[in-house]
């Protein structure tokens, strides 16, 4: 069991490296100059205006809310998942019913206009 | 050294390196997003003691959504980025000496405790037992949950909403 993880390990120490190489690459072969446009944000681009560490408009934190309440509710999808076809018509009236409810909940926010960017 | 003490150890240097960004990073965005490394090593470590579905809500929940919330409190507030806070002040050597109070506490309770050493068995808190306990004795409170987490929705929508 411990073993199929090492499968994973594997992905991810591949991933990193195909992440990390193309970096080492440019790093290595890509010609220096030192202009100052070149460590503008888009180089041979409009300039840009202020910075981008700035306030975020607080009409984001209702979609952060409502994303955790239904990222809650992936979890326990996860062990529903894996006895789904076992546990046959009852599994599936269960989560039928589990999703309804949940359901009520996103058109409770739909109808209060949550989602809706005023 | 067997591979899985190599993952241990590995695993627990990504905790702790990232968490050493964590408390002494001055930009507060970038502690917050090196709480992701910090929590996906514990993540590995639960994997290693055999505890998928507990991997799977600290990936979710922890690097997922408690990260996505301290960002969004963090950008939301006014002055709350591009600023360089300063993480220490003069309290440093009592919060040491706590913190290394609450470590030695911490080792001496693991080394003293009497763990119960039973190779080969595995405990049955795997996302199949739960399901299965979900699909019999435990169906009301899988219902339940949704209610609890209907009402959860449902406050958070009024108690922002109300603000405006």
């Amino acid at each position: 069991m411990l073993l199929d993880w090492g499968y994973v390990a594997v992905f991810a120490i591949v991933g990193a490296i195909l992440a990390a190489l193309p970096l080492l690459v440019i790093w290595l072969i890509a010609p220096r100059s030192a202009y100052p446009q070149k460590l503008e944000t888009y180089e041979s681009g409009v300039p840009t205006i202020g910075q981008a560490w700035s306030q975020f408009n607080v009409r984001y934190y209702l979609f952060s809310l409502v994303f955790v309440v239904f990222d809650v509710e992936i979890i326990y999808l996860y062990p529903w998942a894996v006895v789904a076809r076992s546990g046959g018509a009852l599994a599936f009236v269960e989560i039928l019913i589990f999703l309804v409810i949940l359901t009520l909940g996103l058109v409770y926010a739909w109808r209060k206009g949550a989602l809706e960017w005023v | 050294m067997s591979g899985e003490a190599i993952a241990f150890y590995v695993l627990a240097a990504v905790t702790l390196g990232s968490g050493v960004v964590v408390v002494t990073s001055p930009n507060v965005v970038h502690s917050a997003v090196a709480l992701v490394p910090t929590f996906l090593g514990v993540t590995g470590i639960y994997v290693l003691l055999s505890a998928e579905f507990v991997a799977v809500i600290q990936v979710l929940i922890y690097a997922g959504a408690i990260t996505v919330l301290i960002l969004f409190v963090i950008m939301l507030t006014e002055g709350g980025t591009g600023i360089r806070a300063r993480q220490r002040n003069e309290q440093g050597a009592i919060g040491a000496a706590v913190a290394a109070a609450m470590a030695g506490l911490l080792i001496a309770v693991a080394v003293r405790t009497p763990w119960a050493r039973l190779p080969g068995t595995l405990p049955t808190y795997t996302p199949g037992a739960i399901g299965q306990s979900f699909l019999g004795p435990n169906l009301l409170v899988f219902e339940g949950t949704s209610v609890v987490l209907l009402v959860s929705l449902v406050g958070a929508i009024v108690i922002a909403r109300k603000e405006e």
